[in-house]
């Protein structure tokens, strides 16, 4: 048959279909070419997120808009493709304001599977904290425009019944959104509203008052986890008979709740402590180092100089430092300030708020008060981070067995279970 | 109403009312039986036209980086004193400020568009004056400058090609001494390739379109001059109109198509008469019109599109969906313009200088053409010369120039050049090692933008120049692109604020690297490599710039700039 052709794809031959769609050949041969823009073929292909890139005949170029010919050579898994995938991921985080704690969409999320599937821990690029529109005019829809990554799904596939876009791009550049035409939107029946927001691949497009319906731990991407308990390693306690590992643990811009995680592991933390010993530490409350420490765990961002100044001590005094929690990885929830200014910020703290006493007119200063800084900073944007725990929390368990591996000088892969941002 | 007036319509309400408004948003979206939202997406996505009043005078200062060198700062800050307006606001009754892109103005800058009329080589005392005389209610056409590029350079007598003496006509009547076939022929066997900065061969295009069979087939003249540092179209427009007109019906000749459009970028708006004029003339002498010089059945009208203003609309697909009345966003295809362009029609879309080259060679015979140059790239050439150099202006060179000749005593007089941008900030940086390199296919090729800087100029000035323009007109819809320039624009920043160590040279080649690799078309493909060239090139520069590495702080963060705020706030509370 003259529609079969042959094909190679990472030196492996496959017949298909000719004129299909690359991802989707590759898909039906069992191969996995990850996308965010391309949820079905749709012609022309939408071609907006570039995570599909894969070298044809030896150029790149994004596997979605690549229609399979006779003799065709893929490469979907070198090595430099896969870390341009990773990184036009990580793009999308560092660009919008992605902290899926505090995302309706978590678990339902096909930009945060995407990260947990690449095994996503940081952003290379920093942070770029976006200030850009969240829209509540339409009486049913949000667009929170600032988690929108521009796949164009919702352009392409949501219209009114007379053929009209409900949703468009508007200006350009890094200022390029997607807008919701209000009229249009109104025409829509409850079903195709709800669809809009199903095949937006992030939290960006919002029917209001359902947006939690779906638990959490049950969505799309979640999976039951039964987490094994830590084991400690016989060669690690050898290891550390002639005398203990340092470990020092300090919360910065954060709850607490990492640490609260740290205690997780029940009694298991008397095993720890056979090989561990905490240094400065709000667990043993010794305020300053002693010594040199092994390892330093940092829960949050910074926010003021405080933080900064303690941070830095850490990477002095710590040989390995690992920051654990999106606060201190991704600034997290004090990094929602990030979008107002520190001026607004304080003028609601401590004098226009609604709890403040009436009058009140002073905001804190002194020379002993550490001063707020413009922004809050992940800590990579400070000093170097060797290793990176993301979640919030961190599954306890999870922060146990990267410090025992690091100690131990083992590769670790993480399971899916142990490994979440949210 | 049919789509493609789109973009006529939107500059009929911008140019009467200064805005665009809601009401006749409606208006529009009504007689295209579209979205609301769809015409907003394409007002939105041109940088001239607006959704807010503007005032009675609308002024467009170039912020392009020869601009910048030449006083661009105190221009700026005198506009805004003597209009009481702030830039990129919506100002207010009498005047609004906006900067803009390159505006075709190099060897004259600073240089401004007030009412889409050039005014050129500005200092603050003509600022002063020229606001003064507006305030005054005089006639702002008087006030207008010329804006005619000195032609500098040209071979001696015969070996000119471009700028020898024009006669209305001759390449047509050249051109139809021979058969559509044999006009095609000839072109391929010039090697002209298509000079608007992507060198395509030129034969191949008019043969394709000639073959791809069809009722209806376009022309399209690509007149949307928008590299940062090139003036060279805007120079040909000027002085020899007649010539592109002719490329165009010549190409119309060889593919068989009637319809030719010139996409005119709105920057250069106020030459449209003159052109119109032009194309009357030609209509006249029946070099326009229906049985074109008694050839039956050889019809050819030429009409004028106005852009509105968007760098990426340069790109040949883009330019395309831009004339169908869309946002100018550079479409996935699986054609070639040539078999579904304009309309879905066959469609040739060729550079103005790439045009008027083919009706020279017809005219002259591609003997004479292919005498000169090189082997890969023969015939000459036209560059756009401008920066620090005693003779900016237009030079039509041949293939095979040394860069060092350009910059030199016969040519352009540069003054201790040090870094130099061939074709513009999508092209290559070139160091003092390289001046021997030579202008043409089988070395350094250059699309028109020649721009010397020397060395008092700084490097990460020029380099955050060109990222901000990236930043600013990409069209958005692609990730690499979009964010990619948007942080390596950030990176440099951070550089010049001297929070910068040797790991982010080494990002700078990967991250651009990355972002070449995946972008979608070919603004996202070029817009790294200046950065990543100059990194490599420059690297004595580079090493000043950075600090001796630390091995545990970055020591990327400036505390003093981030308590800055809360400092300042407190102060502010406590007097």
């Amino acid at each position: 048959m003259t529609n079969i052709v042959n094909i190679t794809i990472d030196g492996k031959k496959y017949k298909a279909q000719k004129g299909k769609n690359l991802v989707n050949v590759a898909k039906e041969n069992g191969l996995y070419i990850p996308t965010l823009c391309h949820f079905r073929e749709v012609d022309p292909p939408l071609g907006t997120c570039r995570i599909c890139t894969v070298e044809v005949d030896g150029k790149t170029t994004s596997g979605c808009t690549t229609k399979v010919y006779e003799g065709m050579n893929v490469e979907i898994n070198n090595p430099e493709l896969l870390n341009t995938r990773k990184a036009i991921i990580e793009m999308l985080f560092a660009e919008g304001n992605h902290f899926c704690p505090s995302c309706e969409k978590s678990g339902n999320c096909d930009m945060q599977n995407l990260g947990y599937d690449m095994g996503i821990t940081v952003s290379r690029f920093p942070h770029v904290y976006s200030k850009k529109l969240v829209d509540f005019t339409s009486d049913r829809m949000i667009m929170e425009s600032n988690r929108c990554i521009l796949c164009k799904r919702c352009v392409e596939e949501i219209k009114t019944k007379d053929g009209k876009d409900v949703f468009s791009f508007v200006k350009r550049g890094v200022g390029t959104r997607v807008q919701i035409d209000y009229e249009e939107e109104a025409k829509l029946t409850d079903e195709e509203a709800l669809y809009a927001m199903s095949i937006c691949p992030v939290g960006a497009i919002l029917v209001k008052g359902i947006a939690y319906e779906q638990p959490f731990g049950k969505r799309k991407y979640d999976k039951g986890g039964n987490s094994k308990q830590v084991l400690i390693n016989e060669k690690l306690k050898r290891k550390s008979k002639d005398g203990k590992f340092v470990v020092a643990t300090t919360s910065l811009a954060g709850c607490f709740g990492c640490h609260m995680s740290l205690l997780d592991i029940n009694t298991e933390l008397l095993d720890v402590l056979e090989i561990v010993e905490f240094n400065k530490s709000p667990l043993t409350d010794i305020k300053k180092f002693s010594k040199q420490c092994d390892i330093g765990l940092v829960e949050g961002g910074c926010a003021n100089s405080e933080n900064i100044e303690v941070l830095k001590e850490f990477r002095k005094k710590c040989d390995i430092l690992v920051v654990f929690g999106e606060c201190a990885i991704m600034g997290g929830i004090p990094a929602m300030r990030n979008f107002i200014s520190l001026k607004e910020c304080l003028e609601e703290a401590y004098i226009n708020g609604l709890t403040t006493e009436l009058g009140a007119n002073v905001i804190p200063n002194h020379e002993d008060i550490p001063k707020m800084l413009d922004k809050v900073y992940p800590c990579n944007e400070i000093v170097k981070v060797d290793y990176f725990i993301p979640g919030c929390p961190p599954n306890a368990n999870h922060i146990w067995k990267v410090i025992k591996n690091i100690l131990l000088e083992e590769e670790y892969s993480i399971t899916h279970e142990e490994f979440k941002y949210d | 109403m049919d789509r493609t007036h789109l973009l006529n319509e939107l500059w009929q309400y911008q140019l009467k009312f200064g805005f665009i408004s809601d009401k006749a948003i409606s208006r529009i979206s009504k007689k295209l039986n579209v979205s609301i939202v769809e015409i907003e997406s394409v007002i939105t996505f041109y940088h001239f036209f607006h959704q807010k009043p503007t005032g009675e005078y609308i002024i467009y200062l170039n912020n392009s980086i020869i601009s910048d060198i030449k006083g661009y700062e105190a221009v700026k800050a005198a506009f805004e004193k003597e209009t009481g307006c702030t830039f990129n606001e919506d100002g207010d009754k009498e005047f609004s400020l906006f900067d803009t892109s390159c505006i075709g103005m190099s060897d004259q800058e600073p240089a401004a568009l007030i009412n889409f009329l050039p005014f050129t080589d500005l200092t603050p005392n003509k600022v002063k004056h020229i606001i003064a005389s507006l305030k005054n209610g005089e006639n702002l056409e008087d006030l207008a400058s010329k804006t005619k590029s000195k032609i500098q350079y040209h071979p001696e007598g015969e070996k000119a090609i471009i700028f020898r003496p024009y006669e209305m006509g001759k390449s047509i009547e050249e051109g139809l001494k021979f058969t559509p076939e044999e006009i095609v022929n000839k072109i391929s066997k010039a090697k002209l390739l298509g000079l608007g900065g992507a060198f395509f061969p030129v034969g191949y295009k008019w043969n394709s379109c000639k073959n791809n069979e069809a009722d209806t087939k376009y022309i399209i003249c690509n007149a949307d001059e928008g590299e940062p540092g090139t003036f060279k179209d805007r120079a040909l427009f000027q002085y020899l109109p007649g010539l592109v007109i002719e490329g165009m019906i010549l190409a119309g000749y060889a593919t068989g198509a009637k319809e030719g459009i010139i996409y005119l970028r709105a920057e250069y708006q106020y030459f449209k008469d003159k052109i119109e004029d032009v194309l009357s003339v030609f209509r006249k002498a029946n070099l326009l019109g229906e049985n074109i010089l008694g050839v039956k059945d050889f019809d050819f009208e030429i009409r004028i599109q106005l852009g509105a203003g968007s760098y990426v609309c340069g790109a040949a697909s883009a330019l395309i969906e831009s004339l169908e009345g869309r946002r100018g966003e550079p479409p996935v295809r699986f054609w070639s313009a040539t078999k579904h362009g304009f309309r879905h029609k066959p469609t040739v879309v060729n550079n103005v200088e790439t045009l008027a080259y083919a009706s020279r060679i017809i005219e002259l015979g591609e003997d004479h053409f292919l005498s000169m140059g090189t082997e890969e790239s023969p015939g000459t050439k036209l560059l756009s010369i401008s920066g620090d150099v005693a003779k900016p202006g237009i030079y039509e060179i041949e293939f095979g120039t040394s860069i060092i000749d350009l910059l030199g005593i016969e040519m352009s007089q540069a003054t201790s050049p040090y870094f130099i941008q061939v074709s513009g900030p999508s092209g290559e940086c070139v160091n003092n090692t390289e001046f021997n390199r030579r202008i043409c296919k089988e070395d350094i090729m250059c699309g028109g933008s020649f721009m010397v800087f020397n060395r008092t100029r700084d490097i990460l000035n020029i380099l955050r120049n060109f990222m901000e323009f990236f930043k600013e007109e990409s069209c958005g819809v692609c990730t690499p692109c979009r964010a990619g320039n948007y942080i390596l624009t950030e990176k440099v920043k951070k550089m010049q604020r001297g929070l910068s160590s040797q790991e982010d040279i080494e990002e700078i080649k990967q991250w651009g690297k990355i972002i070449k690799l995946s972008s979608r078309c070919g603004l996202g493909k070029s817009s790294p490599n200046s950065l990543i060239y100059a990194v490599d090139k420059f690297k004595d520069y580079f090493n000043l710039k950075i600090p001796p590495t630390n091995e545990f702080l970055n020591v990327e963060f400036d505390m003093e700039d981030a308590v800055q705020e809360f400092d300042s706030f407190i102060k502010d509370t406590q007097t």
